[in-house]
Order: structure tokens, then C-alpha cells, then sequence
């Protein structure tokens, strides 16, 4: 498999976090990965977005023009990205934080998810990024349970020295990967 | 008995510097402080790039050679590499306080364990005579024909009252070679320099009022009253930072 | 085995590269791409039991490897394109000294204080000397994360036997890229005794640390001294990497974060039909000109595709010495150019060579 990533909306919403994520848990599954940041002046708020790559071969251009997919967290973000994405590819938008998704004529599969408000009913609103995360393994799979365990430790524990997040934002995977598999 | 003798480590070559310059004087100095406290064989000395860029040629010692202005980030990357040796920067007044003021002022702020020496003659020697940040108000230079002038050139740094407001040094002195006295004082404020690198492992800057006869247009003797007298009006000689 | 993985920023591998290889003395001031540079030798350089100083300055920073190179250390300073300028002067005085240190720009677009943004638009500066006077410098250009780590690796040893700075030519893009990357154990070479170094004279004469030759005659001496070091890393130090086909149509010649873009641009070529071939330098300077060289005999064209407006290119025109069409594809200003649109480029090119 090779999956072209865009995930993309403002700072402070986790779309780094979540691209780094997606690339570690990749790595440990022994996959090619690669995972480049926008960077600007500004260092919150604003739009970041990142291109991460996944695929069984190496990875030749690990910039990413065309997308194979699109997670996107704001309206800004899919203005700006969903041109790119190519045929048959995939969109995971937060319906939370765009009110208008438009109609696709084109072949692309759109799922919405009300990431945002999903994260509060967990009473973590900091982990819409994980429901995205979520949405994104329930209708592509492709890493294992045992690589996205050790992402999380590695977010969560190694790099911010929080365990206690980490049941929280397990949940919120799962309750993403529900409702891409129910939407299915 | 006690001879008289040149130091060892100043080596048996004719000064390029001009008759009735100071530079020797202060080479001289610095070789006898360096013999008298057995330091020779772990000092590293730091050019500038003026009228001592040859320095190298007369210090029987290892030394580098800095890019203009650079020879306390150079002295920076030596002391750090090598703690236990000598670091000294020989630098002009161009040197240290007009293009290399930024490196002169951080170098200070860290405290690096460093003996700046520098040597304020109030001109630019090498270049033939142009203005210089020390240059006296009303001084004639190549580039202030007319004197210097504050309204249109400002005032002369005074580097020893600026940097004493720092917290980074430990000992920060202005001294001068126009008499025989002023030289003694000189080598006693120069030696306690050295000591309070090696000693205390503390910055140290010694300011030497010299003279510039050929480009003052003055007689040698003459270049040394005016030492004595004009300059130290501006630059009162003393100890700025115990 | 499967060698331990991390997943790292290509400015953090470099650093970390750096260390391994011995390097234990870092000075840099901040600029963007390449912050995490000094972050990651602030944290590790005191674990090494090295040393990292943020200088006042560029200038500050490249006079303090002056010093620390001069007193027998392995040092090393990263910056940006305006921070390199910056760094320029004392580059030359290192290389007239004879000093060996590494030193890495993470480019990003110029003129001025430009963007911030991913470029290659610091070649001609990286290669043809960048400071006043006759000099060079090795010049690598890694093109993935962990060349960033390896190269660096390679580039100190470059600099002790050589006696003269390196560069790391890298771009934003690599800077800030994650990828996997594994560390090998450093194996040191032996290398020549430092015994030239500014260390305090005991037990022999003394040495002096010096670019200054007063006297023409010494100066154009030791101009001709650099110049067959220069000559002898053009023997023995150019690194390139190829996959050029039978019958080659058209011969991609691209470095770094571009290189990578086109290896999938020669890919979708292939896919279509066409005999594309990609030429990969690793090392700027010394250029790999004789490889070049032969196979523009055979390949029917060259492109040459970069983030500026056209300078690796020149180095690719003298080597082909007219022996086939050179073209040029570039994106500048921190734009980094796609594969579809090289793609259609090299497309125009192909029509009309099969007229």
C-alpha cells in the first residue's frame, strides 16, 4: 500500500501531533514513512497542515502535491486542499468546524465526522485530532493495533510525560473508527 | 645579580610598528608577564587585524590570527576547547570597539575566562590615520579633517565605564604607557589581568592609552605627553571593575 | 537484524550525527529552517560532555569554530541562507587557515531576508567559494533524513583529512522532514595528528593560526597548496548516484529534496513509455563532471530541475560541453515544484526530441 496524506486546519488543533502519529506507528509496523510540517512565522493559531506519506516501497517524493488523502479540521483547509485530492481518494472531514461540506461530483469518499463534538462528550476537547485519527484507520486500516498502542505511549508518555491522557484519546480513536465503520 | 635582558618569548625581530610607537612597549610587557609567571608553554595569544595583526611575528608563542574585529570569538572557541590554557586577545581600537564591539560586549556578558588587551591610541593606525570610536572630540584624522566633530561624528566610547556595568567581568582597567610610571602601573594592572584568568577563571580587559606619533603628526616624545595629558581628559585612567 | 529506527526532523539527525561522529563543539545563533539544529545540541551537547554556545552573532558563531577548529577540536555551526552570508567572511579566512569544521546551511529562498520557505537557491555560493578570495569548499547534499545524519558523519572526517570546511547543503524541506532513520556506529578513521593545532607550546615550537601571506609570492605559494587539495578532492571524493537506462531519452540532473521529487518524475515517465534516467549528485563540490560527461555522449537530453533559477545547471552545461541539449526546469521563492509539473515539462522536452 502507499497513502498520500494531507492533514491540514488550524494550529493548536493537533494536525502535527496527528501526522506525526500516523508516520511513527507506520515506522513500527515496518512501513516507509515520511512526515513534513508547513512552518511559518507564526507559532499558534493559524493554518498548519502536514504532508505524511505511508507505503510499502520507499519513498521516492515525500512531497506531496495530490493527495490520496485529506484530513481536514477547518473550512480554510478544504478550500485549499480538496482540489488536490486524487480520484478515488479519500476525504475525512471535522463537520464540527465546517458547516459547509460540499456535494463531490467527482470520485472521492467523504466522510464527516463531528470530531469536535465528539471530543467533548469525552470530555476531552483537545483529542479531536484522535477522533479524525480514528475515522482515518476505521476506512483505511493498515496499522496495527500493537503500532498505534506504541504511538500513543510514545505521544502521550515519551514526549509530554502524560499517561493519563492516554485513555482518553484511546477512546477517542475507537469512537472514530465506529463511525467510519458504521457509516460504511 | 639581575641583567637586564629582552624577555625570552619576544623574539630577536625589528618591530614593524613606527618609531615611538607603543606596541612594543606593550609586547614587551605582556612577554615579561607571560615568562615571569612560568605561562609560556600554555598560552594561546589572538591577533586582531590592525597594527598588531603581526604580533605573531614577535610573541615566540602559539597564536591565531582573527578575522577583523572576531578575536574574542575566536579567544571564545580556544578557551572553551582547551580550559586549561591561556587565552589572551591583543586587539587595536577599531578592533575591539567599533567593528567588533558586538563580540567585545557578549564575550564580557559570559564572563569567558579571557585577558582582553586593548589598545586605545585613538586613531586607525594601519589604514594611515582615519577616525576611530575613541577618537578624541576636536581630534584632527584623515576622515575628520575639520576635528572630530559630536554633531556630526558623536562622541568617543568609553569602553572601560561601559563594560564595568556588566556582571560578566571581573576585572575591567585603563592604564598608559605615556611615562615611566603610567608603564609600571601598566605592567602591574596587566599582570593582575593574566592572574585573574588563571586564578579565578574570570574575564579581565586592560584599556592601554598609547600613542600613534606618525599619524597624529607628532614627535614620539610629544605623543607621549599628549597621553598623559589630553587623552586621559576623556579616558580618565583607573580601575573600573575590582 | 533490522537496526533500530527513529523517527527524527532532518535538522535533529544532523545534530545528532554530528555528535557521533565526535564533534563536541557547536555554535550557532537562531534562524529559521534550521532551529532545530541548536535545540538538539543544547540538550545533547552537555550529555557528550561537549560544549554549545548560542553566539551574539553569525559572525560570532563562525569565529568561535575559527578558534575551537584552530585549537585541534571538531566543531560545528548550521544556519539559513541570510545567516550563511552572514558567515561568509570568516568561511574564507577557515579554509585560508587550513581549518577543518562542519558547516550547514538549511536553505531557504533569498535574495535578502526572502522566505522561509524551502530553496536551493544558495548553490552557486555553496560551490563556487561563497567568501572573498580563490577557495572551495566539499559540499554534500543529502537528500533524505538520514543522509542528513550520514553525511554529516562523512563530512567531519572530509574536513580533518583535507584540512578545510565542509558544507552540508541542505534545504528547508529536509530540515523539517521526518523520516526513519538508523544511526551505524561511527567508525573513526585514523586520521593525520592535529600537530599544527594552537594548544600551548610544551614539548616543541610553536604554531600559528593564520590566513595573512604579506608577500605575493608566499601567498600565491599557498594559493597553489589549496588548489591541489582542491584538485585531489576531485579525484578522490566526488559521490554521485544514477539509474540511467539503455537508450536514455532524457536525463534527469537534480540534488537534495528535488532529486527526490525527480525519482517519481522518472518513474511516471517510465510508466508512459519513455527511457527517462535520473543523475543524482551527493557531493556539490567536487561536481561528478566526468560521469556527466560520459553519459551526455549517449543520452539524447539532459534536464535539470532545481528550487532557483537555473545554477546547478551551468555546472551541468560545462560538463555536457554541448554534446546534447541541457534544459532547465526550476521553481524559487520557497516554491517546491511538483512532480506533475516537471512531468509536463519533461513531457514538452520528449515531444520534441521524437519529432
Amino acid at each position: 500500500m502507499k497513502d498520500r496524506l494531507i492533514i491540514s486546519g488550524f494550529g493548536g488543533q493537533g494536525v502535527m501531533l496527528l501526522g506525526q502519529f500516523l508516520a511513527y506507528a507506520g515506522m513500527l509496523d515496518g512501513r516507509r514513512v515520511s512526515w513534513i510540517p508547513s512552518y511559518g512565522p507564526e507559532m499558534r493559531g493559524g493554518t498548519a497542515y502536514c504532508s505524511v506519506t505511508i507505503s510499502d516501497t520507499s519513498i521516492a517524493s515525500p512531497v506531496i502535491s495530490r493527495p490520496d488523502t485529506l484530513i481536514v479540521m477547518n473550512s480554510p483547509s478544504l478550500d485549499r486542499f480538496l482540489p488536490a485530492v486524487r480520484r478515488y481518494g479519500i476525504v475525512v472531514a471535522n463537520s464540527s468546524m465546517i458547516e459547509h461540506i460540499p456535494e463531490l461530483d467527482r470520485d472521492i469518499h467523504l466522510v464527516s465526522v463531528p470530531a469536535q463534538s465528539i471530543a467533548e462528550e469525552l470530555k476531552a476537547p483537545k483529542a479531536s485530532n484522535m477522533v479524525m485519527l480514528g475515522c482515518y484507520l476505521g476506512i483505511r486500516g493498515g496499522l496495527s493495533e500493537k503500532a498505534v498502542e506504541a504511538a500513543l505511549q510514545k505521544a502521550f508518555v515519551d514526549a509530554v510525560k502524560r499517561p493519563d491522557l492516554i485513555p482518553i484519546n484511546r477512546a477517542a480513536i475507537e469512537r472514530g473508527r465506529e463511525l467510519a465503520l458504521a457509516g460504511n | 645579580m639581575r641583567v637586564f635582558e629582552r624577555p625570552k618569548m619576544l623574539k630577536d625581530k625589528v618591530f614593524h610598528y613606527c618609531p615611538g610607537c607603543t606596541h612594543g612597549i606593550v609586547h614587551r610587557l605582556v612577554a615579561e608577564i607571560i615568562e615571569e609567571m612560568e605561562i609560556r608553554e600554555r598560552t594561546v595569544g589572538v591577533c586582531p587585524v590592525g597594527c598588531a595583526v603581526l604580533a605573531y611575528d614577535y610573541l615566540d608563542i602559539d597564536m591565531q590570527e582573527a578575522s577583523h574585529g572576531r578575536a574574542p570569538a575566536v579567544a571564545t572557541g580556544i578557551k572553551r576547547v582547551l580550559p586549561d590554557r591561556v587565552v589572551f586577545t591583543y586587539q587595536g581600537d577599531g578592533d575591539l570597539a567599533a567593528i567588533g564591539m558586538t563580540e567585545t560586549v557578549h564575550t564580557a556578558a559570559r564572563g569567558e575566562p579571557l585577558t582582553v588587551i586593548f589598545i586605545n591610541n585613538a586613531i586607525y593606525g594601519m589604514t594611515n590615520g582615519q577616525m576611530a570610536p575613541t577618537t578624541l572630540l576636536g581630534q584632527r584624522t584623515q576622515t575628520t579633517p575639520y576635528g572630530r566633530n559630536a554633531a556630526k561624528e558623536g562622541y568617543p566610547i568609553k569602553v572601560c565605564e561601559m563594560l564595568a556595568t556588566l556582571d560578566g567581568p571581573s576585572y575591567i582597567a585603563r592604564v598608559s604607557v605615556g611615562s615611566y610610571k603610567s608603564i609600571l602601573n601598566a605592567r602591574k594592572v596587566l599582570r593582575e589581568a593574566f592572574r585573574r584568568q588563571i586564578e579565578e577563571n574570570a574575564y579581565a580587559l586592560v584599556e592601554v592609552l598609547s600613542t600613534c606619533p606618525t599619524n597624529w603628526s607628532m614627535k614620539p616624545r610629544d605623543a607621549m605627553d599628549w597621553i598623559e595629558n589630553e587623552m586621559q581628559e576623556t579616558f580618565p585612567v583607573g580601575i573600573f571593575k575590582e | 537484524m533490522k537496526k533500530k529506527q527513529v523517527l527524527m526532523k532532518g535538522n535533529e539527525a544532523m545534530a545528532e550525527g554530528a555528535i557521533m561522529a565526535g564533534c563536541r563543539y557547536f555554535f550557532g545563533y537562531p534562524i529559521t529552517p534550521q532551529n532545530e539544529v541548536p535545540a538538539h545540541m543544547a540538550v545533547s551537547m552537555p550529555r557528550a560532555g561537549g560544549v554549545f554556545i548560542q553566539a551574539e552573532s553569525e559572525l560570532a558563531a563562525i569565529n568561535m569554530v575559527y578558534g575551537a577548529a584552530g585549537a585541534g577540536a571538531r566543531v560545528m555551526t548550521s544556519s539559513s541562507s541570510p545567516g550563511i552570508s552572514l558567515k561568509q567572511e570568516g568561511i574564507s579566512y577557515l579554509v585560508g587557515a587550513e581549518l577543518p569544521c562542519v558547516i550547514a546551511n538549511i536553505m531557504r529562498g533569498g535574495p535578502g531576508l526572502g522566505g522561509i520557505q524551502p530553496s536551493q537557491s544558495d548553490y552557486y555560493q555553496a560551490v563556487k567559494g561563497g567568501g572573498h578570495g580563490d577557495y572551495r569548499l566539499i559540499v554534500l547534499a543529502p537528500n533524505s533524513v538520514q543522509e542528513m545524519a550520514d553525511l554529516t558523519m562523512l563530512a567531519f572526517d572530509l574536513a580533518d583529512i583535507y584540512r578545510n570546511p565542509v558544507m552540508i547543503l541542505g534545504d528547508g524541506n529536509l530540515g523539517q522532514m521526518m523520516e526513519p532513520v538508523s544511526f551505524c556506529k561511527f567508525r573513526k578513521r585514523k586520521l593525520p595528528p592535529k600537530d599544527w593545532a594552537t594548544t600551548g607550546t610544551a614539548g616543541r615550537s610553536r604554531n600559528i593560526v593564520k590566513s595573512l601571506y604579506l608577500i605575493p609570492e608566499q601567498l600565491e605559494a599557498h594559493n597553489r597548496k589549496l588548489y591541489r587539495k582542491f584538485q585531489t578532492m576531485k579525484r578522490c571524493e566526488v559521490r554521485f548516484e544514477e539509474d540511467i537506462p539503455e537508450g536514455c531519452e532524457l536525463l534527469l540532473t537534480a540534488f537534495g529534496t528535488t532529486a527526490r521529487i525527480c525519482r517519481d518524475v522518472v518513474d511516471k515517465l517510465r510508466q508512459r513509455g519513455h527511457k527517462a534516467g535520473l543523475f543524482r549528485p551527493i557531493t556539490l563540490f567536487p561536481f561528478p563532471e566526468e560521469r556527466i560527461k560520459e553519459v551526455s555522449s549517449w543520452v539524447k537530453a539532459v534536464m535539470t530541475v532545481e528550487m532557483n533559477m537555473g545554477q546547478m545547471v551551468d555546472d551541468v552545461r560545462l560538463a555536457v560541453e554541448g554534446r546534447c541539449p541541457v534544459h532547465f526546469y526550476g521553481r524559487t521563492g520557497g516554491v517546491v515544484p511538483s512532480v506533475e509539473e516537471i512531468v509536463h515539462e519533461a513531457g514538452k522536452i520528449l515531444r520534441g526530441i521524437k519529432k
